[in-house]
């Protein structure tokens, strides 16, 4: 019952629908299984999985609005879900926020779920993770790793005819090796929707590779570098600036997007002209939803473009008010890159450092995207086009809009995972002048 | 790690949220079908939680009520030792014996299954049964009982101070949690727990419209376990100086009032220069310092590398301990752990393992002398009863070491916060948290706060921004010089802490009294985009 099909989702939708009596009435249902597999100083500590399904329903009044959700679909649940929302939006005041209930929409096509992934078994888990313990155990190491997958659908239908469904797939693999006398650290992280893309012996390798480079670090001194970020460490700073493209907040005056008196940047230049980020869920690399949680189709979408702010997020209340066009928050972001390899953008290096890694990446300063945080696993000095040798981590205090300003060249895009957010993007490796970093750390 | 995105259940009538949950008697039986069928399948040890977890969250910004969440989440996990190995196994909505039983079946069937990948046969410290017993946090005013028309009320109200005090924005909300646990195990123990947390918040936001350049301040409160007596502050509760901060009970439209107001005037504040500064630190702000330096890096289970991939390891590794002379701080600084201190988040009976909960010392006059450990740990520290530190934060997830209450004791000697800062020269005080970041085995950190006010010559000379500072924690508690007395004592605290893959959360308080750090390196935030 766990995974409807697209006529079976359709089927259960209508019936529930079929319930309401409310003016408007929308209804979002998911299901799906998660499995993990976790381990720490080379052997398993927990593992398990976990099954969900969700049926919400909104209905509406006039502006009156109610919602109520439940995770069992016998019929008599499902009408009970019904009424209680609408004896919620009975009750509720207007919400004049409220912009009524899409017609039917057109999708995207988006490829995202693979059998492979969606037929994992805890003993393939336990495969992959056994292939990895074997290479970082023949070099007497320590590995903690983490191994999550999942399969499942969400799909949606409304009292205008509305219907949309997507299911999909992920598995994210992530892996931090030390050595025995914590004097070295290396990780790696890899994200597919599809399962038999994922490696574990190739991606442990250039763990183990890290952890054993960086052992007898240096210290260098903190202070104004430039920087080569690997995608796994460049996308937990750009995703602060994915996550802040909410118009509403721009148009308030509270965002890095503000201008005084009530402006916003839209139409122009913040950053370096090389700098395009955009939404495509078509992309074979990155399949996403085509369509939002509240059923506006997600498209292919410029939010940069040649560094030039192209698109913000406007909900359809936003959009209303401002007499624009809605642009629902995108289901993928990727950044696009040059050619080069990580391998080329060291050599072109004279001096600099390669950061693989960043950690504990929080806010300082909303209005210039200030963040903080610390490099970590592997952190290495450039010189004349070669890695020199491992240094200590670093603090850095730096805004990736002043990041992107300071570009020096871009990559080739890569899909990576977030390890702030566990989201997936494409990246490109970025090399960065002036990178500010403000103190050392002890940290291995 | 902070923040978290919180763990939902499923949406109910916010009535429901007032039906009790099973009687014990049926919990008992449910249990006992557990331990049974576990026994019977090979297992040494099993324990079972028959979990209810009620959450209700009002949200709201300006004059509209954004949110109303009402969730009940409930179900059963069975957690066995078969061969020295853990396994185990959770099933929702159980209300029969051969669900429970099942569950028990299940939770042996992977304890087999992974026994022969483990090393090391699990070592689980002795505990007693303590037959039936029940702990329920002494609350006055259940929140769950206050009709939701009053929480909107009050936050509509808040909102309406902060817009007409000079903000441009609010948002406010109100989490209230109820966590109806029972637990048994094979050592004899059956233990029905009631426990409630509360925490009102909000952020002001004020813009000025020349520069387009804006602040915001969020709320002095503490999230508590506490029921809604909480929002009732009595005069005794509030702390009175350059700004009201708050003890036992929590003014939610004076503190408002009053950051709305400080938004504004941070628009014009002084911009701090870069340096080293004396800080006076309030427990408002205090206690995030003290969770990232000192509670977390005092966690067993990271020290001995179980969360490397993630969380991290730990600077304060077992030779520093084990050579019972490692300086963790000057000699006034004592920490302990504590998991009975009254209104603290993390105050229960019993912890998640049935063991009965205690207080004991981290850092006795600054030097280490112990961990927060779990059942199958304590062994490591040559001990043989767990501290009780053991928590999960639904049914559905394992138990695992979590972080207790861990606080610094107030200083001995009388001192008011007044006296403290007449003595600083050239100085900062810091009221609230803010931003904060620490690397992964606790040695560099940076934070930011609230409010900051200069202090010049034992005076507060006005208001700063763009204040952070940076330091080491080894460098940091040794130049702590002073600490408040009794009197100053508060207790703040994380509503969600996260730790684990897949992340759990858990709520823990951390109490301090207003306290000094000498020659701290202060930077300045400001920037230009």
């Amino acid at each position: 019952m766990v995974l409807l099909t697209e006529a079976e989702a359709k089927a259960l939708l209508q019936k529930v629908l079929s319930y309401s009596k409310a003016d408007e009435c929308v209804v979002n249902l998911s299901g799906g299984e998660r499995g993990n597999i976790r381990y720490a100083r080379n052997e398993v500590s927990t593992s398990g999985s976990t099954i969900n399904q969700n049926l919400q329903v909104l209905s509406a009044f006039g502006k009156k609005v109610g919602v109520a959700a439940i995770d069992e679909f016998d019929d008599a649940s499902l009408e009970k879900v019904v009424r209680r929302a609408e004896e919620l939006a009975q009750l509720a005041p207007e919400n004049p926020e409220y912009v009524g209930v899409l017609g039917p929409q057109q999708y995207l096509k988006s490829a995202g779920y693979f059998e492979s992934t969606a037929k994992i078994t805890p003993a393939a888990r336990a495969e992959a993770v056994a292939k990895s313990l074997a290479v970082s155990g023949n070099q007497k190491l320590a590995a903690a790793g983490f191994l999550e997958d999942y399969r499942g659908y969400s799909a949606m239908m409304n009292s205008k005819g509305l219907f949309a469904y997507y299911p999909s797939t992920n598995v994210n693999f992530s892996l931090t090796v030390r050595t025995d006398d914590g004097t070295g650290s290396g990780y790696v992280t890899r994200g597919y929707s599809d399962f038999s893309k994922l490696d574990t012996v190739s991606a442990t390798k250039i763990a183990v590779e890290k952890c054993l480079g960086s052992v007898g670090a240096r210290a260098l001194e903190p202070g104004k570098y430039t920087v080569i970020l690997e995608p796994t460490a460049g996308v937990v700073l750009l995703e602060n600036i994915f996550f802040g493209m909410d118009a509403r907040s721009a148009d308030e005056g509270r965002s890095f997007l503000s201008k005084p008196g009530g402006k916003t940047k839209l139409g122009e230049k913040i950053v370096d002209e090389r700098v395009t980020i955009f939404s495509d869920p078509t992309n074979p690399e990155l399949p996403a939803s085509p369509w939002a949680g509240d059923g506006q189709p997600q498209e292919k979408i410029n939010w940069i473009e040649k560094g030039v702010v192209k698109n913000m997020a406007y909900s359809r209340f936003w959009a209303q008010k401002k007499g624009v066009k809605p642009v629902p928050f995108p289901s993928n972001v990727i950044m696009a890159g040059g050619t080069a390899s990580l391998d080329d953008m060291i050599k072109s290096t004279q001096r600099g450092i390669l950061v693989t890694k960043l950690w504990y990446i929080r806010s300082v300063d909303p209005q210039t995207l200030l963040l903080t945080g610390l490099t970590r696993d592997g952190t290495f000095y450039i010189e004349n086009g070669k890695i020199k040798h491992p240094i200590k981590n670093f603090r850095f205090n730096e805004s990736p809009v002043i990041m992107l300003n300071n570009l020096e060249a871009l990559g080739k895009p890569e899909r990576v995972v977030s390890t702030e957010s566990n989201s997936n993007y494409l990246i490109p490796p970025m090399k960065i002048r002036e990178f500010t970093f403000s103190s050392l750390s002890d940290a291995v | 790690m902070l923040p978290n995105s919180p763990v939902f259940g499923r949406s109910v009538a916010p009535e429901a949220l007032l039906e009790p949950g099973l009687e014990v008697a049926v919990k008992k039986r449910l249990a006992d079908a557990a331990l049974n069928a576990a026994k019977a399948k090979g297992a040494s040890y099993t324990d079972i939680r028959i979990g209810r977890y009620l959450r209700q969250f009002v949200t709201t910004r300006e004059d509209k009520v954004q949110n109303i969440v009402n969730t009940e989440s409930f179900g059963v996990g069975v957690r066995v030792i078969v061969d020295g190995c853990w396994g185990f196994a959770s099933v929702v909505d159980a209300k029969s014996e051969a669900q429970t039983a099942k569950a028990a079946e299940e939770a042996v069937a992977i304890a087999k299954a992974n026994a022969r990948l483990i090393k090391q046969p699990v070592q689980l410290a002795p505990q007693k049964g303590f037959g039936e017993v029940s702990w329920k946090a002494p609350i006055k005013k259940n929140a769950f009982e206050v009709p939701i028309k009053e929480k909107v009320d009050l936050l509509l109200t808040v909102n309406d101070a902060a817009l007409k005090n000079g903000a441009n924005y609010v948002n406010s909300v109100l989490f209230m949690v109820n966590e109806q646990k029972y637990f048994a195990s094979s050592d004899g123990s059956y233990i029905d727990q009631d426990i409630h947390r509360m925490w009102p918040t909000f952020r002001v936001t004020a813009i000025d419209p020349k520069t387009g350049k804006f602040e915001t301040r969020s709320e002095l409160s503490a999230p508590m376990g506490m029921g809604y007596d909480y929002l009732q502050a009595n005069p005794s509760d509030k702390i009175a100086g350059i700004t009201t901060r708050y003890n036992k009970g929590y003014d939610m439209l004076e503190d408002v009032t009053a950051a709305a107001r400080q938004a504004k005037q941070k628009l014009t504040a002084k911009s701090v220069e870069a340096g080293k500064y004396d800080l006076v630190l309030d427990p408002s702000h205090l206690w995030l310092t003290i969770h990232e330096s000192v509670g977390h890096p005092l966690e067993l289970d990271r020290v001995l590398g179980y969360e490397a991939n993630f969380a991290g390891t730990s600077f304060a590794t077992l030779d520093k301990w084990k050579s019972k002379n490692f300086n963790y701080g000057s000699k006034q600084v004592n920490l302990f752990a504590d998991k009975t201190q009254v209104g603290s988040l993390g105050a229960v009976g019993w912890d998640d393992e049935g063991v009965a909960c205690k207080k004991w010392d981290l850092v006795k006059e600054g030097t280490l002398v112990n961990y927060q450990a779990i059942r199958d740990q304590v062994h490591i520290l040559g001990e043989t009863e767990s501290q009780g530190c053991c928590y999960a934060d639904s049914w559905g997830s394992v138990q695992f070491q979590r972080m207790a209450n861990v606080s610094l004791a107030a200083g001995k000697t009388p001192l008011s916060v007044e006296q403290m800062i007449k003595d600083v020269k050239k100085g900062i005080y810091i009221i609230g948290d803010g931003s904060f970041s620490i690397d992964q085995q606790r040695y560099n950190f940076q934070f930011g706060g609230q409010l900051f006010y200069e202090i010049k010559n034992g005076q507060i000379a006005g208001m700063l921004k763009d204040v952070a500072y940076q330091s080491n924690t080894q460098e940091f508690w040794n130049s702590c010089t002073q600490i408040c007395d009794e009197r100053d004592y508060r207790l703040g605290g994380s509503f969600f802490d996260g730790k684990g893959q897949p992340m759990q959360v858990s709520a823990v308080s951390h109490g301090s009294s207003t306290t000094r750090f000498n020659g701290v390196n202060v930077i300045n935030t400001a920037r230009k985009i």
